[in-house]
């Protein structure tokens, strides 16, 4: 450290070796900019850290499973260490497995750190797809990258299903024989997928090997090349921003790559690797030797699968037992509907979502700056409902636990789920958009009002009055980053009220409503003292209830509302 | 106009290059505020708000970090706070060390699994520290120690421009004409037409991953005359050996209670009820002694229904619940399964051993396609 303002110059021998590289690779220039990359600070893009860093923490300890586990179902009758299990027939898979925890000195810590980390892996990825969701990063550019990253999470489920099934233990053997049942489900082709993934009857003796290459090569590497190109991307694109004091649509603010983000985020890399690992010490995971090696003939009580599983157990456990036979043959509603059509329509519906608010908001434009939940209140809502309908099926799944736990019959939580997962989304959604409004309003009345400071002071004629506090640049900045309403209503109807020709007919018709639909809101300029209301705010119309309001302006330009000196600039 | 305008019409340097420091957030360390001799801010002069026009005559625009915290005094004491968790971090993984070497496992000495744990606990808890030590220090590093700033960078549009655009379509354009596949439909439906079989018929190899499924699922193991045994144990039971009304008993096929393909079809359960318990739809007939015996495997994804309440009567899958009424042909009474888990024909050998009359008269276990 140097207590003089000189500055450093690059060391000899250092810039000679970066000469050298550079006359090789041409280099010096596009390393800059991404040294200078400049990186958002907002707590919730920690989540996606969090994510890429529990997979590398995956490759590195399922690197070091690799070594010691045996992925045959040869059977064997185990003599080790666990005597409680002498003399018991098993496969190898879980002798091996065994001989990891007992046997390999650090082998219990590498195997609850890969199940631990699995599962941060997916909670992570969970929380992240939320965040992005919420606060509208998806749109575009960014919805290629949306899809790389509902690939990623369907890829994570199946990976982390695959690992759990490898040890061959009762309860994992049990949620595969599962997918077997479901797998036979499938109309026409379930008999023959069934007897090629299995090699035969279940369980056979290949599976365990068959799922061991697929998770230890082939999806890994498939995510690997996901991630990456995730990664490129998020780079190509730069980050999206929340609103803020000087963030723009046309700017990303932030520290930059080298050396802020490097530090931070390498230190983010020690903290989760340093939790996960006192997860590993403190917090057992899978004690595969309690439930024992795999048998058709038996089952543990209250088996639950992996949390990410759960909503499939749970579709599964409250779907009514319909099957049809017809022509000789047998269609299993009960199961394939369950385990494959509904999560097929939540994955699908995730995947296309971009497009779906695209044609409901007719919002073609680019947006770098992030919504505000509240200021999106139907896309909120339909997320809530969203979240309620998986959440009800996650719920179902551990359903004889809470049944248990609450003291009420097991069948009335499947009754009560049944009509749940209809009605729940429903009224979620509906008081989610009250909600997001409500806060609209509130930040409305902050915007003229200022805010409460919660300090009562006596009057000279003595009535309390409560004292506000007008609000300071940064909270303008956030509050009145509300972007325009879609453009499209305003667009829908020209100077005459003639429809536009894309909005005649009944779906045009349809289509206008959903646009009316997602663009409720109200306007929150900010105030209008001379400052900051620059252009693309021009002309704001106002619908008659005065909720609502349609602003003009470009799709990327009116963002920079609030951010005073832009718009003095301009005027 | 606006700094979107702007950047559209930069020149391709232009647009990357001009990073300012715009201020950092605290007001007490803002850099704008205190701005030293060393802090030259963006390129002063073309950034409307750029402080300082502090422009140096060397390189104009690279320095954009300051060099120092505005508290030197606190960042000395950070530094040594920094200091100490990295060398608690490396005393940590020495710990690790200590714990791979001294803590032995396996059951040399007593429980095994307490052996175990204590190695995991000294293992785990010592890379824990090493790693949030680290961790924690890099953190106080970046944010205490390191001068605070914020840099504004500038987006560049994702589209191309319209030049670059047209100059990609002729490109490409020109490629296919030169090509000649856009003028010979033979060459490239032929082409085409091969691209199909090519890729398909490699799917063709897969065939042989398993046997076809034949008849296989629509039988098991059970034959007339075949003894049951006693699941874990294997020992066969006579009919006053199972002599308890309310219990329910796990049985596999004498032969095949090492098979675990044979018993994922046709291990069985057999209950004993209290005399007249028993009714329609149970075929009597294929009872003894008010035993009654049914398929263990559930139809509905074919988990074991390996619960049974003894006052009601009802067998239990765990796995989702379906409920079976074992002293009516266990009929479906609640749950995903489709149909009633069916029943063994039994019956008793000259020994008195309970035996299978024949195998089950419909297929066990889950729905499948060709089930019928
Ligand atoms: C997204 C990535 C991954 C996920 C979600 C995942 C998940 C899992 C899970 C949940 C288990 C069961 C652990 C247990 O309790 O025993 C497991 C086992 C295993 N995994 Fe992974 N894994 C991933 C990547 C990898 C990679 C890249 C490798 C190897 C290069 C690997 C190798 C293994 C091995 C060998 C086992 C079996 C050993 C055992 O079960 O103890 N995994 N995995
Ligand atoms: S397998 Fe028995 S209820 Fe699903």
């Amino acid at each position: 450290m140097s207590d003089s303002n000189e500055r450093l110059t690059m060391p000899k021998p250092l810039a000679k070796q970066g000469a050298e590289l550079d006359d090789r690779l041409h280099a010096a220039k596009g390393v800059r900019t991404l040294l200078r990359k400049v990186f958002p600070d907002h707590w919730t893009f920690l989540l996606g850290e969090i994510a890429l860093y529990s997979f590398i923490i995956l490759i590195l300890t399922g690197i070091f499973l690799t070594l010691f586990f045996n992925p045959s179902m040869t059977q064997v009758v185990y003599h080790g260490s666990y005597t409680k299990l002498d003399g018991v027939r098993m496969s190898q898979a879980y002798e091996s497995t065994l001989n990891i925890s007992f046997d390999v000195r650090g082998g219990l810590l590498m195997r609850q750190i890969h199940h631990w980390a699995a599962d941060v892996f997916l909670a992570a990825i969970v929380c992240h797809l939320l965040r992005i969701f919420f606060t509208g990063a998806y749109r575009k550019p960014r919805d290629t990258n949306w899809l790389i990253g509902v690939a990623m999470f369907t890829l994570g489920i199946l990976e982390g299903f695959l690992g759990y099934s490898m040890p061959d233990d009762l309860l994992s053997g049990t949620g595969v024989r599962i997918a077997e049942g479901t797998l036979l489900g499938i109309p026409v082709v379930g008999t023959y997928l069934s007897f090629f993934l299995f090699g035969g009857q279940f369980p056979g003796t290949e599976f365990v090997a068959r799922f061991y290459i697929i998770h230890v090569l082939l999806i890994p590497g498939l995510l690997l090349a996901l991630v990456s190109a995730h990664l490129f991307l998020m780079v190509h694109q730069k980050h999206t921003q929340m609103p803020g004091k000087g963030h723009t649509e046309a700017n990303v603010v932030g520290q930059p790559m080298y050396p802020y983000f490097m530090v931070k985020t390498g230190a983010f890399f020690f903290f989760v690797f340093g939790a996960l690992a006192l997860l590993a010490t403190f917090a057992q995971i899978n004690p595969i030797w309690q439930v024992g090696p795999y048998t058709p003939t038996a089952i543990s009580a209250g088996s639950q699968p992996d949390f990410y599983m759960g909503f499939l157990e749970g579709s599964l456990r409250m779907f009514p037992s319909w099957t049809w036979d017809i022509g000789g043959h047998t269609v299993s509603w009960d199961v394939f509907v369950p385990a494959l059509v509904v999560p097929g329509i939540i994955f699908t519906g995730l995947g296309l979502w971009p497009m779906l608010e695209r044609w409901a908001t007719g919002d073609r434009g680019y947006h770098h700056v992030n919504d505000r939940p509240r200021n999106a209140p139907t896309r909120t809502a339909f997320g809530m409902a969203g979240v309620t309908i998986y959440g009800v099926l996650w719920l179902e799944g551990a359903n004889d636990i809470i049944a248990d736990h609450l003291q009420i019959p097991l069948y009335l939580t499947t009754e009560i789920a049944r009509w749940a997962v209809f009605v729940g989304p429903v009224i979620v959604f509906w008081a989610t958009r009250r909600i997001c409004l409500g806060l609209q309003r509130r930040d409305a009345s902050m915007l003229t009002h200022g805010v409460e400071t919660g300090i009562i002071v006596q009057q000279p004629n003595g009535g309390f009055v409560e004292l506000e506090r007008p609000l300071n640049e940064e909270e303008i900045a956030l509050i009145s980053a509300k972007p325009p309403a879609p453009l499209s209503i305003a667009r829908a109807v020209d100077e005459n009220g003639v429809p536009e020709p894309a909005l005649r007919g009944v779906r045009g018709k349809i289509q206008a409503r959903v646009h009316e639909v997602f663009a409720e809101g109200i306007s929150l300029a900010p105030p209008a003292n001379g400052h900051g209301n620059g252009h693309g705010n021009g002309h704001a119309v106002t619908e008659g209830d005065g909720e609502r309001a349609a602003v003009g302006g470009g799709p990327a330009g009116p963002a920079e509302v609030g951010e005073g000196q832009a718009g003095e600039e301009g005027e | 106009m606006s700094d979107n305008d702007r950047d559209l019409e930069n020149t391709p340097e232009e647009r990357h290059a001009p990073h300012r420091v715009i201020g950092t957030p605290p007001p007490a360390h803002g850099l704008l505020t205190e701005a030293g001799p060393g802090e030259r801010a963006g390129r002063g002069g073309t950034e409307p708000h750029s402080p300082g026009e502090a422009e140096g005559p060397e390189t104009p625009e690279l320095h954009e970090l300051p060099t120092d915290p505005p508290d030197l005094k606190a960042a000395k004491s950070w530094e040594r706070v920094a200091a100490a968790l990295f060398l608690i971090s490396a005393l940590a993984s020495a710990g690790f060390v200590a714990a791979y070497v001294g803590l032995e496992i396996g059951n040399k000495n007593g429980n095994v699994v307490d052996a175990t744990l204590r190695s995991n606990l000294g293992l785990g808890s010592a890379m824990a520290l090493a790693f949030l030590a680290i961790g924690v220090g890099m953190v106080i590093w970046v944010r205490y120690i390191m001068p605070p700033v914020e840099l504004t960078e500038e987006r560049h549009p994702m589209a191309s421009n319209p030049e670059d655009r047209s100059a990609f379509a002729q490109t490409l354009i020109e490629g296919a004409e030169t090509s000649q596949i856009t003028k010979r439909p033979l060459l490239r439906r032929t082409l085409i037409a091969a691209t199909v079989p090519v890729a398909l018929a490699p799917l063709v190899i897969l065939r042989d991953m398993g046997p076809l499924p034949g008849t296989s699922l629509r039988h098991t193991v059970w034959k007339k005359g075949m003894r049951l045994l006693v699941y874990a144990s294997n020992q066969p039971i006579t009919a006053a050996d199972f002599d308890s009304a309310g219990g329910m008993i796990t049985v596999v096929p004498e032969g095949y209670q090492d098979n675990d393909e044979q018993l994922a079809k046709a291990t069985a359960i057999i209950i004993k009820m209290e005399p007249g318990q028993l009714q329609a739809p149970t075929n009597l007939n294929w009872t003894v002694d008010n035993i009654v015996a049914y398929s263990k495997i559930c139809t509905h994804v074919g988990c074991p229904a390996a619960l049974y309440e003894q006052t009601t009567q009802h067998i239990l899958c765990p796995c989702h619940q379906s409920t079976f009424d074992a002293s009516r042909g266990a009929t479906v009474l609640f749950g995903p399964a489709p149909r009633p888990l069916p029943q063994l024909p039994i019956t008793t050998n000259a020994q008195g051993y309970l035996v299978a009359q024949s195998d089950f008269h419909e297929p066990v276990g889950p729905s499948f396609w060709e089930r019928g």
